[in-house]
């Protein structure tokens, strides 16, 4: 199983304040990988820092093969149109539309031709499930589950081998919700792409995270499996997933998630 | 009816005290007045099973005159139910917690905001630093300036001004003028009128007014602009695609003012000049033809593209502070406003003290 990314003893500071205390993590090909853990534990600045936007302290993070301490302009430009961003409340550039907003790195960075750029923008609005009129609307027209899915085509446009998102389910819907879970299941097996996802969501953790990391008390408590994590004794595993709520309406999708995994 | 809160029955030993009634949000202060009274000489057993009903409000009052109690004698709590204890260790630990804010000294005040101004000169050399990279990877790609949203801010920020730049020099010009010929009537030479406004305005007045109207108007919305991209996270997205918001938002807007205030300044200097021949005109009966006649005299051409000179430096001033202050913009609304009014503070201030620096340095040189 090849590696996509992997973080290794990571020590984040804000002045005296200690984020990250030695977090080390795996990402491998192909899987939708969930980091889980409650406000405040850095889960954002974690992903920031994969992502080129926030360097750590200490410790190393390696994204598709490259270290990114010290890594040149053209490297990491390399690595900007390897990989596709959600940021939570979309960021879409709301002078743009959204057909435009999708197309943006297209124009920039490739030589395509006006009319296939059209056609690429218009498979992607399909992609995620959105009429090809949205394209001429601006963000601020959009509703909110209709932004999240234009962020979407819009991370998918370089045809990305790696896709972040950013507490991708909130804010929607259940059922909104759902169908966004579908999606990225579906985009997952049909692109070949792997996931990375910051999210509370539980059903999105019980029915479509490969594999999960728990960050809790600066450091990565649990990872892997949901069945492995659920193993983990630590407080906020107790918490998040043994909780009355979860046990009543997760326990089928638990036995279920097991039966599959043997 | 009025109701019982607290009884006591009191021993020579013990002070038995009993909750009554509804301890909640609106009897507190009645609540508090009655347990103000309770002497605290002897050892004091507080029952607490007739309380009817309480709220968090009603626990936090027990909370600290328990804590009084205890301190000052020794106390025994009963009858307490299991909610109420639950309740009592979930306040308790969230009671601890609070600190209370100290109230900072004059010294200290002082001395975080000189620090802060002190960061804020660090960061600005730094985001100056950043500007001339990229400044310069664009002159070594040419290809990479982006001429279209570079036409778009001298539209913006240049055409859309001219309105108000021009009524500002006229009205400026003509102030000048009047003031002046008053002066100048006096020793009866109103000729010299024309000197004074031609060259004041060329000189001085023209670039200065044009810089600070800018200041206000563009550098303000450049700040605004970035600080919105950057609350809704556009300029992260942007990072993350690769774009360089340096050579996507600050330097089309930079170079659009560097181009359009030298443009205007000339549009300034030719309407302050209108203004103070229409004035002296009035006031002194100097006819245009005979005005326009004494500038062609007086007015060297160095003066021209000495005011002309500065236009750049003004413009360069206005775009980076204003695209600095946007990138400062924190996470809240409120952060937009306070940067927009920083920008405009500082970029008008710096264009005053520029030009300061601009009169030394002619005057030093002979020019």
């Amino acid at each position: 199983m090849k590696c996509m990314i992997k973080v290794e003893n990571v020590v984040t500071r804000f002045g005296s304040r200690t984020i990250h205390d030695g977090v080390s993590l795996q990402i491998n090909e192909n899987e939708i990988y969930g980091i889980l853990g409650e406000s405040g534990s850095g889960k954002s600045v974690l992903m920031k820092e994969m992502i080129m936007l926030m360097e750590p302290c200490a410790g190393e993070v390696t994204v598709l093969g490259k270290p990114l301490k010290g890594i040149s302009f053209k490297d990491a430009q390399a690595l900007r149109s390897d990989w596709g961003v959600l940021f939570q409340f979309g960021a879409l550039y709301s002078s743009l539309t959204i057909a435009e907003n999708i197309e943006v790195q297209l124009k920039e960075f490739t030589n395509i031709s006006k009319m296939m750029r059209d056609k690429l923008v218009q498979s992607k609005l399909a992609l995620v499930g959105l009429e090809p009129y949205v394209g001429a609307l601006y963000p601020s027209e959009l509703s909110g589950g209709m932004v999240k899915r234009a962020a979407l085509a819009r991370a998918l446009a370089m045809e990305p081998k790696l896709l972040f998102l950013d507490e991708p389910t909130s804010g929607l819907d259940p059922i909104g919700a759902r169908n966004f879970d579908a999606l990225i299941v579906e985009l997952r097996d049909l692109l070949g792409i792997t996931v990375v996802m910051i999210t509370h969501d539980l059903d999105s953790i019980f029915s479509i995270v490969d594999r999960l990391a728990v960050l809790a008390d600066k450091k990565v408590v649990a990872e892997g499996s949901l069945e492995n994590v659920l193993q983990s004794q630590h407080p906020f595993v107790e918490e998040f997933f043994k909780n009355e709520y979860s046990k009543t309406h997760f326990q089928d999708k638990a036995v279920m998630n097991k039966g599959k995994d043997v | 009816m009025k109701q019982q809160f607290l009884e006591y029955e009191a021993d020579q030993h013990h002070l038995k005290l009993i909750s009554r009634g509804e301890w909640t949000l609106n009897f507190i202060l009645l609540i508090e007045k009655e347990l103000r009274k309770i002497p605290c000489d002897k050892k004091i057993v507080w029952d607490v099973s007739g309380v009817s009903e309480f709220d968090s409000a009603g626990i936090l009052l027990f909370i600290e005159y328990f804590e009084r109690f205890k301190k000052e004698t020794s106390l025994e709590v009963m009858g307490y139910s299991d909610k109420q204890k639950e309740m009592y260790r979930l306040l308790r630990t969230s009671t601890q917690e609070i600190e209370v804010p100290r109230k900072r000294s004059t010294l200290e005040r002082l001395g975080r905001n000189t620090f802060e101004t002190y960061t804020d000169i660090k960061e600005f050399i730094t985001f100056i630093g950043h500007l001339f990279y990229a400044i310069f990877h664009t002159f070594t790609n040419p290809k990479n300036i982006r001429f279209k949203e570079m036409v778009y801010h001298i539209h913006q920020s240049g055409f859309n001004a001219i309105i108000i730049i021009g009524l500002t020099s006229f009205l400026v010009g003509m102030v000048i003028s009047y003031q002046g010929s008053v002066q100048l009537a006096k020793f009866g030479a109103d000729i010299f009128i024309v000197d004074t406004v031609a060259i004041s305005i060329t000189r001085e007045l023209g670039p200065m007014i044009t810089a600070i109207v800018i200041a206000g108007r563009s550098g303000s919305a450049y700040t605004a602009e970035i600080g919105a991209m950057k609350i809704t996270e556009e300029i992260a997205a942007m990072r993350t695609m690769g774009f360089d918001p340096y050579a996507f938002l600050v330097l089309p807007r930079v170079f659009a003012l560097m181009i359009a205030l030298p443009l205007l300044i000339f549009f300034a200097d030719i309407v302050g000049i209108a203004g103070g021949m229409f004035a002296a005109n009035m006031q002194l009966g100097i006819s245009p033809a005979l005005f326009i006649d004494r500038v062609y005299e007086v007015l060297e051409v160095k003066h021209y593209l000495l005011g002309m000179m500065k236009g750049p430096v003004f413009a360069f001033l206005i775009a980076s502070i204003g695209c600095f202050r946007g990138f400062q913009v924190s996470h809240n609304t409120e952060s937009i406003g306070l940067h927009t009014t920083q920008s405009v503070v500082n970029s008008i201030f710096l264009v005053i003290a520029f030009d300061a620096v601009f009169s030394v340095i002619f005057t030093e040189l002979g020019l």
